[in-house]
């Protein structure tokens, strides 16, 4: 592409998004604002669960014993038939491709 | 110096999922406490909903995480970002725990348990110092709640925490829920605690609930779960301590299990009313 | 050793004895009621990566992640006392778990999610009017992005197991590698799909570039407008012609 060509296309891209931007989301009163769910994951003064064996548990001690047992969404999220017509489980490789540099 | 700048009446610890109802019907809540590590984030809602509190409410910073009793040297950048929080919202009062909570570079996560001695007395007392000469203000040290003892104590706590404030300056916080956890799992009087406390000192009184568990001699083992109602004795200790030494910021502490707002409102006004008591006896 | 140091290690090693330093209160052994401790740092630790990485322990199922989570703390106890930031570790923590390599997706989806939080937490920046770059040439403009404003780039659908484990009704993933842009209007951050190629477009605005610098065969239209929709904008310059 010509760098006149660039320079109209990138032009046009931007000129296309303003023209699409009928109102942009504009902030509410400070107030309203705070309203709204918090991200958990907080610094608490008490943890409390007493003497349950969370925290004496060795079972993943000897060299992370720990066993994985199929549950959760993984299970049954099955990823669409891919292009060469593998099925993709969630189990399959990444998809080959190149990463924009 | 004032023992405090917070009003005597309840406070909360603050939830954010309270925020709509504390600003619309707040009750008896006449101030609210904020842990200091949730806020110390660049920017976002959790800041934006703090300086739109604190144009409402006295706040009082609690921290949870600065390990006052740790054996290395205070963590700086914990310090100084402490400093910038009061610095940006210039609370009613700052508070923190005789505990300990980093190792190396490790955070555990809890307030964990301190020999009482004349070392940890030294040590605690020149990281008070540091605290006070950083954030240029006076700080409140809380009581623990304990579920063992170190071979190496030789000083009660109370005689530990009056040795620090008069050593320090700093002021004490009472948590009553602690007091009794600790007379209960350790076998003491909660109420000669609370005599023997250094109550001109006290700046904040926190309650909360607690859980039943048992050691492995089947001996009661009370958990700081701060997870429920503060239970009916600890308000009776209450009632003693306010007796002792007048009227207090009393603070209600619910961190898990968070409850609705009508339910943590209620124990504030339990709160007000153990106030009002004494008001009335007067 | 010092007592913090033995106190330490037996927190995080259950099989280590109880430190000799502490007793019941009546010269018995502390048993039960050091494991008091025990319990609310791993317990502590446990709940926070929970909250941390709902998707993560929603694919993986609650009782996985709690034991997966378990042995994540006590390799990995928070390094500093800003428990927002927890787990930073994890995506490659989750990489190298041979119980989960069968999930090629788990770690970007765990990036995604530390990205989600970091974005939370970000400074403020008020967004700028759109329509004040319709008179600048946007060969020599510059703009400058929001602090709240995070890439996560994958070989995986990573937008699409978000969102269906995120939202009531999602459709379900597609086969084609993802690219997300987490843009936060306001306070809440939430992912949005970028266009092909607009990963690599957008972190050379982040580094600077003036837009004329861009590679045009890029979904740029789509790019500026998710930007400039989402009040991911909050400055920009026009840089010299030289």
């Amino acid at each position: 592409m010509s760098n006149t060509a660039k320079t109209v296309a990138i032009a046009g891209a931007l000129v296309g998004a303003l023209a699409s931007m009928t109102h942009v989301a504009q902030a509410d009163g400070a107030k309203e604002k705070c309203y709204g769910v918090a991200l958990a994951g907080q610094n608490d003064c008490a943890a409390g669960p007493g003497t349950t064996c969370a925290g004496t548990s060795t079972v993943d001690f000897q060299g992370n014993a720990w066993k994985f047992v199929e549950a959760g969404t993984c299970a049954s999220m099955e990823v669409p038939a891919m292009e060469d017509g593998t099925k993709r489980m969630g189990s399959t490789e990444a998809l080959e491709r190149d990463i924009p540099a | 110096m004032p023992t405090t700048s917070l009003p005597h009446a309840p406070g909360v610890g603050f939830k954010a999922q309270h925020f709509a109802e504390i600003c619309e019907t707040p009750g008896r809540v006449g101030w609210l406490e904020i842990h200091a590590e949730n806020y110390m984030g660049a920017g976002g809602r959790p800041l934006a909903q703090l300086r739109h509190l604190a144009e409402r409410f006295p706040i009082s910073v609690h921290g949870v995480g600065l390990s006052i009793g740790g054996e290395a040297s205070l963590d700086r950048d914990h310090l100084d970002r402490l400093r910038a929080l009061c610095d940006a919202i210039n609370p009613a009062q700052f508070s923190e725990h005789l505990a300990w909570s980093t190792h190396d570079t490790s955070f555990l996560n809890d307030l964990l348990p301190l020999p009482y001695n004349q070392s940890t007395l030294d040590r605690v007392s020149d990281h008070i110092d540091q605290v006070q000469e950083v954030l240029g203000r006076r700080m409140l040290l809380e009581n623990p709640s304990s579920y063992l003892a170190f071979v190496e104590t030789d000083m009660s706590e109370p005689e530990f925490l009056a040795a620090i404030a008069r050593r320090t300056g700093c002021g004490l916080l009472l948590d009553i829920n602690n007091v009794f956890i600790s007379a209960t799992n350790l076998g003491y009087d909660p109420r000669s605690y609370v005599d023997a406390f250094p109550l001109d000192a006290v700046g904040e009184v926190h309650l909360g609930g607690h859980d039943e568990d048992s050691d492995d001699h089947g001996r009661p083992l009370l958990i700081d779960s701060h997870g429920r109602e503060t239970a009916d004795p600890v308000w009776r200790l209450l009632d003693h301590a306010l007796e002792r030494m007048g009227p207090r910021p009393l603070l209600i502490e619910w961190d898990n299990d968070v409850p609705d707002w009508p339910t943590l409102a209620a124990e504030a006004e339990r709160a007000a009313q153990a106030l009002q008591r004494l008001a009335v006896a007067a | 050793m010092s007592g913090q140091s033995e106190f330490t290690m037996a927190l995080l090693d259950p099989g280590r004895p109880t430190p000799a330093i502490v007793t019941d209160g009546q010269g018995g052994a502390a048993g039960k009621r050091f494991d008091v401790y025990r319990n609310n740092v791993i317990v502590g630790l446990i709940d926070a990566l929970e909250t941390g990485f709902p998707v993560v322990a929603k694919l993986i199922g609650a009782e996985n992640f709690r034991q997966m989570a378990r042995v994540f703390a006590r390799a990995h106890p928070p390094g500093s006392p800003l428990m927002m930031y927890y787990g930073a570790e994890m995506p490659e923590f989750l990489a190298n778990l041979p119980q989960l390599s069968h999930l090629g997706y788990l770690p970007d989806i765990a990036r995604l999610e530390l990205a989600l939080r970091e974005s939370y937490h970000a400074a403020d920046a008020d967004p700028i009017d759109p329509q004040g770059l319709a008179s600048v040439d946007p060969d020599r403009l510059c703009l400058h992005l929001a602090p709240s404003l995070r890439i996560v780039t994958s070989a995986w659908p990573i937008y699409d197991i978000w969102r269906f484990n995120s939202e009531e009704n999602a459709p379900k993933p597609r086969a084609e590698a993802q690219d997300v842009v987490i843009l936060r209007p306001e306070f809440d951050p939430a992912p949005h799909l970028l266009p092909s190629g607009a990963a690599a477009a957008l972190a050379s605005i982040g580094a600077g570039a003036p837009l004329g610098a861009l590679d045009p065969e890029v979904d740029l239209q789509t790019l500026f407008a998710l930007l400039l929709g989402h009040g991911a904008v909050t400055g920009f310059a026009e840089k010299e012609t030289t």
